[in-house]
């Protein structure tokens, strides 16, 4: 589901729901379409009176959502215009994720409705013992983490992200094996074609799933430096398992670090904590490193065939 | 965890700062507190730019150049010629954002 099967099933019709017996002096609550968001938080509402306010998302979760724009102001404020909120509820205070603040703007909202945005807690779990303090959060409540089970929850979908240029880099190392002085040998291929592969299907992996799982465990801030460090530590430990010409082994090691680090680099994306103005400056040296990197390391792959 | 140091892109201009201590609740990495009725910036490195603080301050203390710190989404952006975009509805993606 994560990995886009089956999305289309999992969007919430937008507008008011009930929770339990609300009348006009319960909390409304305000949710995202997609369906794992509104789950979990009708989950946690029990034993509460309360409405939710579903506005369309796209099916897109909230923070994205707010980063988009689709979870922001205007959507907001047309939401309780169109299901005429005002009617509903005497009271004049509408509860928002708190990640729903990079596109919703409380004071706006109060401006164009009257209805006053409280934040509440980041966690759906939370909402209920926020409520209870009288919409109080405890710091705790209001910080993102990213931890490790969240992490791993994240990697199936880059898992899939790249297949088929990985595939493509594996059929062409696979290919050149075969290469020699004296043109092509096919046993040559069937021999040693299988090394290389090896190698940069444990670069995916050591990208894709090691630098993610264990993100801080790496001694650097840059995702594309924890990223080589992994693919350092894949060669290291794949050499240790074949042994093969240092030319050889030189060169895809070369290509391993080429490899995890742009992989890694892309978890940007997935991580709860890089800002843009950081990843664009990584980006500026690291894309030049990884494709020198790698371009590098086929040519020597090459000529350690042919010598 | 903390990213990269002194490259975010977010400034307080406390003389405009009202001390409502809004920024302080929508901000997901703790980066302000209030003290003697003003924000003030704990650990700017804290910062992912999302832009929450900025968009929630009526009286324009904050600015920050608020995006997705998104690999993906910058090489997208380069290779189109536009803003960078994650799209992750158009990939069904749900990680390019968490």
């Amino acid at each position: 589901m994560r990995m886009g099967i089956g999305r289309d099933n999992y969007i919430v019709t937008p507008g008011l729901y009930k929770v339990g017996n609300p009348d006009k002096h319960s909390d409304v609550l305000v949710s995202a379409n997609y369906k794992l968001s509104f789950d979990t938080l009708r989950k946690n509402l029990d034993s509460l009176n309360i409405w939710i306010l579903v506005i369309d998302t796209k099916g897109v979760n909230v923070w994205c959502a707010a980063g988009k724009g689709s979870f922001g102001t205007d959507n907001v404020v047309k939401s309780i215009k169109k299901l005429s909120l005002n009617l509903i509820v005497e009271n004049r205070n509408i509860i928002l994720p708190q990640l729903s603040a990079s596109g919703v703007s409380a004071y706006k909202v109060k401006e164009q409705t009257g209805f006053k945005t409280i934040f509440g807690p980041i966690q759906a779990k939370d909402i209920k013992s926020f409520i209870e303090a009288g919409y109080k959060a405890t710091p705790k409540m209001r910080k993102v983490t990213f931890p490790m089970k969240e992490r791993a929850k994240l990697i199936p979908v880059d898992l899939l992200y790249s297949k088929y240029k990985i595939l493509a880099i594996m059929c062409t190392l696979f290919l050149f094996s075969g290469l020699d002085r004296t043109g092509f040998l096919f046993s040559k291929m069937i021999d040693t074609g299988l090394f290389p592969v090896i190698n940069v299907f444990g670069a995916y992996i050591a990208g894709i799933v090691f630098a993610p799982l264990f993100l801080p465990w790496a001694p650097f801030r840059a995702f594309a430096l924890k990223g080589a460090f992994w693919g350092l530590v894949i060669t290291v430990a794949i050499n240790l398992l074949f042994k093969e010409p240092l030319l050889e082994l030189t060169s895809l090691g070369l290509l391993n670090i080429g490899i995890a680090s742009f992989m890694t680099m892309n978890f940007t994306g997935s991580s709860t904590y890089t800002s843009l103005s950081g990843v664009k400056k990584e980006m500026k040296w690291a894309i030049p490193f990884q494709i020198s990197l790698s371009v590098t390391g086929i040519i020597l792959f090459i000529i350690s065939k042919l010598v | 965890m903390q990213y990269l140091k002194n490259v975010v892109t977010l400034k307080l201009n406390s003389d405009l700062c009202s001390g409502c201590g809004l920024c302080a609740i929508v901000c997901p990495h703790a980066v302000f507190e209030i003290k003697n009725g003003k924000a003030h910036i704990l650990d700017i490195d804290d910062c992912m730019e999302c832009g929450a603080c900025a968009l929630n301050c009526k009286f324009g203390a904050i600015s920050v150049k608020s995006g997705v710190g998104c690999a993906a989404g910058i090489l997208n952006g380069i290779l189109n010629g536009t803003e960078p975009s994650c799209d992750c509805s158009k990939e069904n993606k749900t990680s390019c954002c968490g």
